[in-house]
């Protein structure tokens, strides 16, 4: 007889969701699916606001990368009005989003991924929470939590709040940086690049602890989208898109935002309130493509940032040119984080950044915009349309975790295949199975565009249909 | 003429004659809740929130349209009108789509400091959430129904003070708007100044200066009444 296992709600992601696993006669993994089951509407319901209004609304969506949707719409603002926002204004928001890549990543990683990796999957579930990571390792959870305040911090100075500032407008932003601030976030640059990097070597040693979970966790050909800049280098804002393969090959190359429609199609199922976006070129589901840290980390040419990059390098000599499995979204986030952390040195060095004209002025000079901003889980567009007033008509966003969907759905069928056979599982497999969704960092809050607390569920369906197991939080 | 002597709240206060029973209460160092009412207009008293009792008098009445009276005996702030007050606010919340979080006013509202004042942690009516337009064909200002609380600030602050009558009411009950001359788009009036005395008067963010975003519309409906004694001085 076959049965269906249930996850729900899958726990330390952000969003609700939940797994069903449907298993066959002989109690072997026959279907998995990634079920999202929020609903929000932000699509709808901007409509008809001054598209003035977005970031401020946007903004919204999200409590953990409300600066990726305040860029992502101030930037398609900025081409509704078709000004060049001023130099300071451009590097202000770049520094906040720098902030924002840190104190999200380090969120995942310490907080949300920490309790997994550092004291095993198949630890006491009771225990596996940053509260158990705490009373197991202070050092390391603490240096987690100061590197998240850090980020937390650079995003207060610029925008007066850590969360939600509505500080990035069409034209530019509303407040700069002083010179007190720029020094305060200096002092603090080697301590936080001393703890990502120890945080990195601790997450190499763990290499050959997690060998099996490395091979099952989402290894599979997919295609690479994020944006880079000049040169290939690895860009968080402002860059142009490109599309790698498996083997590297550049599919789509200098692609500007605004044509994004011509490179990704959207496709919905109807169990889940998630969209599909894939790549127009290779169809749906073919085109399943990855964003985020792992796929930046894959179609940049170079990290622009020395010790970042002589980690990379060290990862692509381990790994390969194009680093295929879910499990290394990990290392790409220490790395994006120190990555960041060098970007900012170099940017705090700039006197632009102490300017005061901040923001260009120009009434509704184009009827359409789109504006992309790599947030913390992968790239993520806004596209507005609006009336000859400005007054929104149109609205869709493209969010990160959206375009993770058929990775994380492939994922989920590749773990559950490997570790459930003839019908025996165990907690510390189901755990594996939200594990290897927590690898992409999912905000299903963001890609939905809805509200809640993350919550996921497991279910494990015989081959009648019947609900024979359920692991639910 | 003589002084009129009256108890407010216990306490006996002299007041003008022909004098509002608001104005007493505001000399006195009372604080009541108003929204309707703004310094240098002619007073509606529509919005209900400056309701007091008074002794003798069995309905309540606005302080704002009372006239003092010699051995009048009021009462500001009684459990009865404290749970009127809280539950005006909520209404004004509940009829249209106030989203503060959002909101180009937001921290210089004063629908939002009315409902920090009355206590009002949440709203115990159903909101109709109408769906509302914006209208934004003025070349410098922009007028957002979700967040008006129709107190006709802006109609009288046009009439009154700038003397045009752009602004005034269309509509019933929950039906009713401010509206632009023939009820046509506020870029197409033919009487509109541009002057901006409507988006000073304004309370919320209903009227606000096209182009701010969350929070950045100023409050500065105190400058109606700068505006009225500046005038007076000159000519």
């Amino acid at each position: 007889m076959g049965q269906r296992i249930l996850i729900d709600p899958v726990t330390r992601i952000e969003g609700h969701a939940k797994i069903s696993i449907h298993l066959d006669e002989a109690g072997n993994v026959a279907e998995t699916r990634f079920h999202v089951t929020e609903f929000r509407g932000f699509e709808r319901f901007c409509v008809g606001r001054p598209f003035w209004e977005m970031p401020g609304i946007t903004a919204r969506i999200c409590g953990i990368c409300p600066v990726s949707h305040l860029l992502a719409s101030a930037r398609a603002g900025d081409g509704i009005l078709a000004v060049i926002i001023p130099p300071a204004a451009e590097k202000l928001r770049r520094l906040m989003n720098l902030g924002q890549i840190i104190q999200s990543h380090a969120l995942s990683f310490f907080h949300l991924s920490g309790p997994d990796l550092m004291l095993g999957f198949d630890s006491d579930p009771a225990q596996r929470n940053i509260f158990g990571l705490i009373a197991a390792d202070p050092e390391l959870a603490r240096n987690g939590i100061r590197l998240r305040q850090f980020g937390q911090e650079v995003i207060e100075l610029l925008g007066g709040r850590k969360i939600h500032p509505a500080w990035a407008v069409p034209g530019g932003v509303r407040s700069g940086l002083s010179e007190r601030s720029r020094d305060h976030i200096r002092a603090k640059l080697p301590d936080m690049l001393t703890i990502a990097c120890q945080a990195l070597g601790r997450l190499k040693q763990l290499g050959e602890t997690y060998q099996r979970e490395i091979e099952t966790f989402g290894v599979f050909p997919s295609l690479y989208l994020g944006m880079v800049g000049p040169g290939g280098r690895w860009m968080h804002y402002g860059g142009k898109l490109r599309v790698i393969d498996h083997r590297g090959n550049i599919l789509v190359d200098e692609l500007d935002p605004i044509d994004y429609c011509d490179v990704i199609g959207e496709a919905a199922e109807p169990w889940s309130y998630l969209k599909f976006p894939y790549i127009r070129a290779l169809g749906y589901p073919q085109g399943m493509y990855r964003v985020g840290p792992l796929a930046r980390i894959n179609i940049c040419t170079t990290m622009g940032a020395p010790r970042a990059d002589a980690e990379l390098q060290e990862l692509r000599q381990a790994v390969g040119p194009v680093i295929e499995g879910s499990f290394y979204y990990h290392h790409a986030r220490l790395i994006e984080i120190i990555a960041a952390l060098e970007r900012m040195e170099v940017l705090l060095e700039d006197d632009d950044l102490l300017s005061s004209d901040l923001r260009a002025d120009a009434g509704v000079n184009r009827h359409e915009a789109v504006g992309v901003s790599e947030a913390p889980r992968g790239t993520l567009f806004h596209h507005y349309r609006v009336d000859e007033k400005g007054l929104i008509t149109h609205v869709n966003l493209i969010i990160a975790t959206g375009q993770n969907n058929l990775a994380i759905n492939r994922t989920v069928a590749q773990i559950a295949q490997s570790y459930i056979q003839n019908g025996r599982f165990d907690e510390g497999i189901l755990n594996r199975i939200e594990a290897g969704v927590r690898a992409y960092d999912p905000c299903l809050s963001c890609s939905t565009h809805a509200v809640g607390q993350m919550a996921m569920e497991v279910e494990l369906y015989d081959a009648r249909g019947e609900l024979v197991g359920r692991l639910c939080r | 003429m003589a002084a009129k002597t009256l108890t407010i709240d216990d306490h006996l206060v002299s007041a003008r004659p022909g004098e509002t029973l608001l104005e007493a209460i505001r000399e006195a160092g009372i604080v009541i809740p108003t929204l309707c009412h703004l310094d240098g207009l002619s007073d509606v008293g529509a919005c209900r929130l400056c309701l007091v009792e008074i002794e003798g008098q069995r309905r309540l009445q606005p302080a704002c349209m009372t006239m003092v009276s010699e051995g009048m005996v009021v009462r500001t702030s009684t459990p009865r009108l404290q749970a009127y007050r809280r539950q005006i606010v909520e209404l004004l919340f509940a009829e249209r789509n106030h989203v503060c979080a959002v909101c180009v006013a937001s921290g210089n509202c004063e629908l939002q400091r009315l409902a920090a004042m009355v206590g009002m942690d949440h709203v115990r009516y159903d909101y109709l959430s109408p769906d509302c337009s914006v209208d934004i064909s003025h070349p410098r200002f922009g007028i957002d129904h979700n967040r008006c609380v129709l107190c006709t600030r802006c109609v009288r602050a046009c009439d009154e003070i700038e003397g045009v009558h752009t602004w005034d009411v269309a509509g019933r009950g929950v039906q009713a708007r401010v509206i632009t001359d023939m009820n046509q788009p506020w870029g197409t009036s033919t009487t509109c100044t541009s002057c901006g005395k409507c988006q000073l008067a304004c309370p919320t963010g209903a009227i606000f200066p096209r182009g701010v975003t969350v929070g950045e519309r100023p409050h500065a409906s105190e400058r109606i009444a700068l505006i009225i004694e500046a005038r007076k001085q000159r000519w």
